[in-house]
């Protein structure tokens, strides 16, 4: 029988592989737009799965909103993505680097 | 009962339509040429909803089932939003027009993530935070990168909304597992499951992602890597912008989480909030010690501000998120004056932001100078400046909270920062002689820097009665 504990072990394991593709990751900004979306789909397990355990709807309605705004967000991502390339000439996370902080 | 919901709202609505008409406006009429027509509008609109909601509002209103919230506390963030993101817009045209960046877009932006700052102040609902949230983020960054055809401008968009990405899906995350062990979104609910026993450890482990996700957004260290870049990469008045409402909104929203929905276990966030407190004064004052670009040096600045702000929130108690409040509102007034400062630094029309450019600046412009010199000083939390005030207030609230360790670490990282502000007011006023720069300033930037130059001297008389103020919006929030 697949439990809560289970979902919540997928989507723990999801969002930390995420949150990895964003710091390991050193060569294109776009795996790091694909992490973040795979962070926010870990989310949406998380929120289906109480949503479902719980019996309460809210869950899959915050999961609907979520998937709204990802999808907003990897478009203004892109757009800006976009614009630095234009200016630099490349999308290597390395090259990502006029300013040091 | 959706009436009455609405009515409850309708600044926010309004604002939201009049953001879609204007976009309508300006595409449809003369592009950027409409553009300072839509600028003075906006800043219109910002003073005329921060007077209605200031003068109008009353009590405590809950809309849409306890999602959003209308309280004094809220009504304080709103105010202190929308004239410090009016003033922003005002003082930006001439800046913006002269580079040749000012598309009509701008005020919109600004207009739909102030949209976002007065949901995030009101949001009595997880689902409701996240909203304003990222209605907030995903303006700003676009503003961010305003200058398309600039390595830097770009670069800190990027980074700024990789950062914000990643803080968002780690508040998000938390916001489910604090959903899955409380079994409810709302503040409300939260509050009482929290209220009912101790709190479970799935409860506890949602509430440290959720407030990780919102220290990114105050910036505060150890989640501050991407402010420096952003604040320099940006163009300036962008830079302002950022340095002054979305802090407040953040900082209100992190009041909210914490006293709202968790305001039954103090203990267990006071400490998490007092270390993120300690660090980010710690950092703010020493990292910026080797900065020479003053846009740097106001991030380093920034951070340390956030670190007293959230030293208010740390106390827990009523009188700490008053002082957080009055911290917030001194703390705006001051970066909107030195703002206005840093846009004029110019030289033969190009912007400037080393501070060595500084040197023997007195001699050329004394009466912007001085009204830099007041502003430092009360950056730096000198005594009889406002700023001083502000400090005066998180400390003494820490203080009270039996936390004195906090407020003499706090003390101490005031101190060290002193040295930062001091410098550049040394460069005004003894360095060596050199081409001075020969920025003009308008005459609007001009009454800003005075003015909140003489704010912080004029201030000290009775604060403006902002603490009394303060005091109502904060218990408001707490019970």
């Amino acid at each position: 029988m697949i439990g809560l504990e289970h979902y919540l072990t997928v989507a723990a394991a999801l969002f930390v592989i995420g949150i990895f593709g964003i710091f390991v990751n050193r060569k294109n900004v776009i795996i790091i737009l694909m992490s973040i979306e795979l962070m926010l789909l870990a989310v949406n397990i998380n929120f289906v799965a109480f949503s479902s355990y719980l019996g309460d709807l809210a869950g899959q309605v915050f999961t609907l909103f979520v998937l709204t705004v990802a999808a907003a967000e990897a478009a203004i991502g892109l757009a800006i993505l976009v614009c630095f390339f234009r200016t630099r000439g490349t999308i290597a996370v390395e090259d990502v680097n006029v300013m040091k902080g | 009962m959706i009436q009455a919901d609405l009515n409850i709202v309708l600044p926010e609505v309004s604002l939201a339509i009049f953001a879609m008409l204007a976009l309508m406006g300006g595409v449809y009429t003369t592009k950027d040429k409409a553009a300072p027509v839509i600028l003075w509008t906006t800043s219109l609109v910002f003073v005329l909803l921060a007077a209605w909601i200031g003068f109008n509002g009353e009590g405590t209103n809950a809309a849409f089932g306890g999602a959003f919230v209308d309280d004094g506390f809220s009504r304080f963030a709103k105010v202190t939003i929308l004239l410090s993101a009016a003033a922003i817009l005002v003082m930006s045209q001439d800046f913006m027009t002269r580079h040749g960046l000012f598309r009509f877009e701008y005020p919109i932006l600004v207009a739909l993530s102030v949209v976002g700052m007065m949901m995030m102040v009101s949001a009595g609902d997880l689902m409701a935070l996240y909203m304003g949230l990222e209605l907030q983020s995903l303006a700003l960054y676009v503003v961010a990168s305003l200058r398309r055809d600039s390595v830097k401008s770009t670069e800190a968009g990027l980074k700024y909304f990789v950062l914000g990405a990643l803080s968002s899906g780690m508040l998000l995350y938390g916001a489910s597992l604090v959903y899955g062990y409380a079994g409810t979104t709302l503040f409300a609910g939260i509050f009482s499951t929290v209220n009912a026993g101790d709190i479970s450890l799935g409860l506890l482990f949602g509430l440290v992602f959720v407030i990780a996700g919102l220290a990114f957004k105050v910036s505060a260290a150890p989640f501050h890597m991407w402010t420096p870049d952003v604040y320099e990469g940006s163009p300036t008045p962008i830079t302002a912008f950022f340095a002054t409402a979305p802090k407040v909104a953040a900082m209100g929203l992190f009041a909210r989480v914490v006293h709202d929905a968790f305001g039954g276990a103090v203990a267990d966030w006071s400490q998490i909030v007092a270390f993120l407190s300690v660090v980010s004064m710690f950092l703010g004052a020493i990292a910026a010690i080797g900065q020479r670009d003053i846009k740097r040096l106001m991030a380093y600045s920034s951070i340390a501000h956030m670190g007293f702000a959230l030293m208010g929130l740390a106390a827990g108690t009523a009188e700490g998120v008053q002082a957080m409040l009055i911290y917030m509102a001194i703390y705006v007034t001051m970066n909107i004056g030195t703002f206005a400062f840093i846009l004029s630094m110019e030289k033969d029309g190009e912007p400037v932001t080393d501070i060595d450019a500084l040197q023997n600046y007195s001699k050329k412009e004394p009466m912007r100078a001085l009204a830099m010199l007041v502003l430092l000083f009360s950056l730096a939390g000198i005594p009889p400046m406002v700023g001083f005030f502000g400090k005066f207030y998180v400390l003494k609230a820490a203080v009270d909270a039996d936390m004195a360790w906090l407020a003499i670490a706090g003390v101490v990282a005031s101190v060290i920062g002193a040295f930062y502000y001091l410098r550049v007011i040394y460069y005004m006023y003894f360095g060596e002689e050199r081409d001075a720069l020969n920025g003009s300033m308008p005459m609007v930037n001009w009454l800003f820097l005075v003015g909140s130059a003489a704010v912080m001297l004029v201030g000290v008389i009775n604060l403006f009665g902002i603490e009394g103020l303060a005091l109502a919006a904060a218990g408001a929030l707490v019970n």
